[in-house]
């Protein structure tokens, strides 16, 4: 094999990921975006332990993952916006807008929550900046 | 750019394409538009007047899907939009809103008197009942709904309140199953409604 050929072999693996990355559609199994509240947080908060359990600043996308599921699996309700979890309780709220939201969150050390809803990525560049940041920054 | 990178640009474009095309459905939307409760635990009783001059008592809707919110009487921006929004959902859902009861409750029982309330309330819509009591009572039915109200103060000498604007929804069984948060259109509680009254 030539250099070129070569070349045209070693160039094309990266680009058919660009261009998946950047025109396959994003699927997720389900688009609900879970976070729980593990047992034992209020006592750690009594504790006087200021560690942050949740994240404080949560990103959701629209078409994607635009459903935020809060599990209560303290032994204690926990306080989530505009409602109340009871141990063993889940919320579930949809979101339909872009938007930054602000919640009273008694499982935060600082006793908020931000829940940052973002546009359905649709061009390519979008679509890979998305799939770029929950593989590598969201784990 | 030599002719073997344009070819292999093309090629892995349209090998990309090729396999980015075969796309499934997308996934299934949430069924309720508002925030969903599971397991649904019973909704907190509140142990209030009611405009209709009556206690009010929540499990006396057994039956009726209810709506519960919290404000007053001289809110001017959001309770005027909330209230307007459930009359709207109400009047839209035709016969079938007469299952649907709308339960609002003051935040400020210093100036929200059950006849205040009543009439404020009797201009969004005249099935409308309202919740008064003491300090100590709206205090209480706060909590148990986990409602935050602050009282801001005026130059003037007057105030007012900001307060959670979420609003309850509370199915047939008297289950606590589904919260909306402020802002929803008449359009998302009615499709919220039916399925609610379906159940």
């Amino acid at each position: 094999m030539n250099r070129r050929a070569w070349g045209f072999v070693a160039a094309l693996p990266p680009l058919v990921a660009l261009g998946w990355a950047g025109f396959a559609p994003i699927e997720l199994p389900t688009r609900d975006k879970l976070f729980e509240i593990p047992k034992g947080t209020y006592a750690r908060r009594m504790a006087g332990d200021r560690v942050d359990i949740l994240p404080s600043r949560i990103t959701l996308t629209l078409g994607v993952d635009d459903v935020l599921l809060l599990r209560n699996l303290d032994e204690v309700p926990q306080q989530f916006g505009p409602t109340i979890l009871m141990p063993g309780q889940s919320f579930r709220l949809p979101f339909e807008r872009e938007s930054e939201n602000q919640f009273d969150c008694t499982a935060h050390t600082s006793g908020t929550m931000t829940v940052i809803v973002e546009a359905e990525p649709e061009w390519p560049w979008q679509k890979v900046r998305w799939r770029w940041r929950h593989w590598f920054q969201e784990g | 750019m030599n002719a073997v990178l344009l070819r292999s640009w093309l090629l892995g474009i349209s090998l990309a394409l090729a396999v980015a095309a075969p796309a499934a459905s997308p996934p299934a939307a949430p069924a309720l538009k508002a925030g969903v409760l599971s397991p649904v635990m019973p909704a907190p009783q509140l142990a209030l007047d009611g405009t209709h001059g009556k206690p009010l008592d929540l499990s006396a809707y057994r039956g009726k899907v209810v709506l519960l919110a919290f404000g007053f009487s001289n809110c001017g921006e959001v309770c005027p939009i909330t209230l307007a929004t459930l009359a709207g959902a109400r009047k839209k859902l035709a016969d079938a809103g007469k299952d649907v009861q709308v339960v609002y409750v003051t935040v400020d029982p210093e100036r929200d008197t059950a006849a205040q309330m009543k009439k404020y309330l009797a201009s969004f819509d005249a099935t409308f009942i309202g919740g008064v009591g003491t300090r100590a009572q709206i205090d209480a039915a706060q909590k148990s709904y986990g409602i935050s109200s602050t009282k801001n103060r005026n130059p003037d000498g007057s105030y007012s309140i900001g307060h959670s604007s979420s609003i309850y929804m509370i199915d047939r069984a008297g289950g606590l199953r589904a919260v909306m948060p402020y802002g929803h259109t008449v359009d998302d509680f009615v499709h919220d409604l039916k399925i609610l009254l379906r159940t």
